[in-house]
């Protein structure tokens, strides 16, 4: 199929463009920008006259609850919901059930992803089987599976020799592995931010070494072993200026934050709000503010959704018996543009940290529009506003501590390897 | 953000907590609970017809003898309908979740609700849950508040003090699993009280307690210094299984309350004490059983506090 994006406004953060550009797709791919290559006959016309046009959103933390929970989201939903959030590449972490510590599970989750024909989906492998922290998985077997890096999503990994082996083995291969820091002995039980509100509520808390001795550990490791690292959803000052240090030593180590803790601090848990029962949980504004400043010197390399759709009835409970996670695939585009708005961030270096910036963590070749690059596009009217409201997302978990919001810019088409996925 | 125990009149919906609860709320309750005391103990009949027709649903989803007692004597006497449930935690791993339970008793037409459940922010779930018309009382949930415990000690600060805004209180003990100091603490500095002391080893205090408006102490000797009113906490037998203390007795050997500790405080300071009591770990039983102990009218103010705030939410006075 060959398609002409006409009229429309290019930002390329990659290739630094930032321009009014028509944009040329033919065979699954990129063919010309500007102008038409000879012969160029375009079976679609996109005409995006006021709209933008961006290399299609690349999301590193997107549960799709594949296998294993499908009561709370399917494979069916959560495309859906990418491509009307603009995401065309996802990675998802290993917590299914059973987690990703196979490869044949690997293969039939990327089968029946290829099969919707909508995101491109990267999924992140178990570092060690059943995510138990004691034995590695088959990390070559995996990778040849499709796995882009290894992981323990949110399970704890408390045996240090076993972190220290499971590093130095992906180390040997080059492959990435990615944590979460969080210390399990001083998060035990935690729902709530060490803080003022915790303290208020009475509700049990997870303080801020917790994520800092973990990463302190993880980083002495990396140091020792060379690994790739991407520490994964920061939530601290303190962890920052860790990870800023680290890059400043020059160590391999990379970084990201949902887009729930760019906006969002223990305050908004309001009157025991469920929806804000999160992990890591939502900090003081002191830390959000770190985080931002993290963000704008680079020590932040991407921003995620954290998309974990939760199902109704275990959101409807006190707060700590609630279960953690809110849906966030379909919103991540407007909250960066929120984040790009308030902090004073031209649109081209915000869109950085979900386009080019997350598809190199991965180590793919999405997240721009060169010639000769993967046509996934998304274009989306940056002057649309909407209310978020959770009846109307495509997501199976509505729960979302943004209900109520009003966001400006809404995505208008999603293309994913040259076929428009999803038009409004 | 509206507040979830006000209606749009801006009278009391529900007790949740005493955190952001109104002084005038707060003092209409202590004037109305002093009514109450009178007529218990100026009639031979103890029952007003108050809540005649009403039905009063205790719901404990957590063991509880004095509070749910005291509940029910309260409701018996403003001539309401009681039902109590207990309903162990084992209730949940039948399948039903807390909002079934609190739908179904709905369908029976209860008025009022008072719950206790051992989560935090348990009794606002179901506040937001029930209709327009059912009114629910907290009766302790998790660490986060106990409103009526707290109400019933201001009774009796006020009855023995007489004012609040020239008094040194200071809370001693297990801060940080304490929903009764929580809900202590705010309203102590709701009413006025300029110094609200905490006294506590670092392991059960929370953080940052002191944005909750109060002075930290780590010794009792200091702490005690020239209160008016010392409140202790209970310790539970379980905080040594978690690496808080390493045992009772070296508790009390640092902070229990002795005769010797008590005489730190002003000569008429009085002692409270939510109960149950464990003498001989926060508390000696020469205090406990002393002059400058009120516990027991504690308890007795207790039902007149209960009496007060079920005719509030009802709106029947």
């Amino acid at each position: 199929m060959n398609i002409h994006i006409k009229n429309g406004h290019l930002i390329d953060p990659k290739n630094k463009i930032d321009a009014k550009q028509d944009v040329f797709i033919a065979d699954k791919h990129v063919v010309a920008i500007g102008s038409a290559p000879q012969g160029f006959v375009a079976q679609q016309v996109i005409d995006a006259a006021g709209l933008l046009v961006i290399p299609g959103l690349v999301d590193v933390a997107a549960r799709l609850r594949e296998p294993g929970y499908e009561y709370k989201a399917t494979l069916e939903s959560e495309m859906e919901a990418a491509m009307a959030g603009g995401v065309t590449s996802l990675s998802c972490p290993p917590d299914t059930d059973p987690p990703l510590d196979e490869p044949g599970l690997v293969e039939m989750l990327k089968h029946r992803a290829r099969s919707l024909n909508q995101a491109r989906v990267f999924p992140v492998g178990a570092l060690t089987y059943g995510l138990k922290g004691a034995e590695l998985t088959e990390m070559i077997e995996l990778t040849e599976a499709g796995c882009k890096a290894f992981s323990q999503a949110d399970a704890p990994l408390t045996d240090t020799r076993v972190l220290l082996r499971a590093m130095q083995y992906a180390a040997t291969f080059g492959y990435r592995v990615w944590l979460r820091p969080q210390d399990a002995f001083l998060a035990k039980d935690g729902v709530a931010h060490d803080g003022e509100i915790a303290t208020r509520y009475g509700l049990p808390a997870i303080p801020v070494v917790a994520e800092t001795i973990a990463l302190s550990t993880m980083l002495q490791l990396a140091r020792e072993t060379g690994v790739k690292l991407h520490v994964c959803r920061i939530s601290s000052a303190e962890g920052v200026e860790m990870v800023r240090a680290a890059k400043r030593e020059g160590l391999p180590v990379t970084c990201d934050v949902s887009m729930n803790h760019v906006h969002l601090t223990e305050m908004d848990i309001g009157f025991f709000d469920a929806n804000c029962h999160l992990i890591p949980p939502l900090r003081s504004l002191r830390d959000k503010a770190a985080l931002r400043a993290g963000l704008l010197d680079g020590t932040i390399d991407a921003i995620c959704s954290n998309h974990s759709p939760v199902d109704e009835d275990a959101k409807q409970l006190p707060f700590a018996e609630a279960e953690a996670g809110a849906t966030g695939v379909e919103l991540l585009l407007p909250l960066v543009l929120k984040w790009a708005e308030e902090d004073k961030v031209s649109l081209s270096d915000a869109l950085t940290r979900v386009t080019i910036n997350p598809a190199q963590l991965l180590g793919v070749k999405m997240g721009h529009l060169s010639v000769g690059a993967h046509a996934d596009v998304c274009v989306f009217d940056p002057k649309a506003t909407w209310k978020i409201e959770p009846a109307a997302l495509k997501s199976q978990g509505k729960n979302t501590p943004f209900n109520g919001y009003t966001v400006q810019g809404r995505v208008r088409h999603t293309i994913v390897e040259g076929h428009v996925a999803y038009s409004i | 953000m509206n507040n979830p125990q006000l209606n749009k009149h801006g009278e009391l919906q529900h007790l949740l907590t005493t955190d952001g609860l109104p002084v005038r709320i707060l003092r209409d309750i202590l004037d109305k609970a002093t009514e109450f005391v009178n007529v218990a103990e100026g009639r031979e009949i103890k029952k007003v017809p108050l809540l005649h027709g009403k039905s009063v649903f205790n719901i404990f989803f957590e063991n509880s003898t004095r509070t749910r007692t005291t509940f029910e004597i309260a409701a018996k006497r403003l001539s309401a309908d009681v039902v109590n449930l207990n309903i162990g935690s084992s209730s949940t791993s039948k399948g039903e979740t807390l909002l079934d339970t609190v739908d179904n008793l709905c369908a029976m037409h209860a008025d009022m609700f008072v719950v206790r459940h051992s989560t935090s922010g348990a009794v606002h779930l179901i506040a937001k849950h029930v209709a327009p018309e059912v009114h629910v009382i907290n009766a302790g949930d998790g660490r986060h508040a106990h409103p009526t415990q707290a109400l019933l000690d201001m009774y009796t600060i006020r009855h023995y003090k007489k004012e609040f805004h020239n008094l040194r209180v200071a809370i001693v003990g297990d801060v940080l699993h304490s929903r009764v100091a929580r809900s202590q603490i705010h309203a102590l500095t709701t009413l006025g009280v300029p110094e609200v002391r905490v006294v506590a080893p670092k392991t059960l205090l929370p953080s940052q307690v002191e944005k909750l408006g109060v002075r930290v102490f780590h010794d009792m000797e200091n702490g005690l210094k020239d209160v008016d009113v010392v409140m202790m906490l209970r310790l539970q037998n379980e905080r040594m299984e978690g690496a808080l203390l390493p045992s009772a007795q070296e508790y009390f050997k640092y902070y229990g309350l002795t005769q010797e500790r008590l005489a730190r405080a002003k000569s008429d300071a009085i002692v409270m004490h939510p109960g149950p009591m464990n003498r001989g770990v926060e508390i000696d039983s020469s205090v406990a059983d002393g002059t400058q102990s009120v516990i027991l009218p504690q308890v007795t103010f207790g039902i007149a506090v209960r009496m007060a705030v079920m005719s509030t939410l009802a709106g029947a006075k």
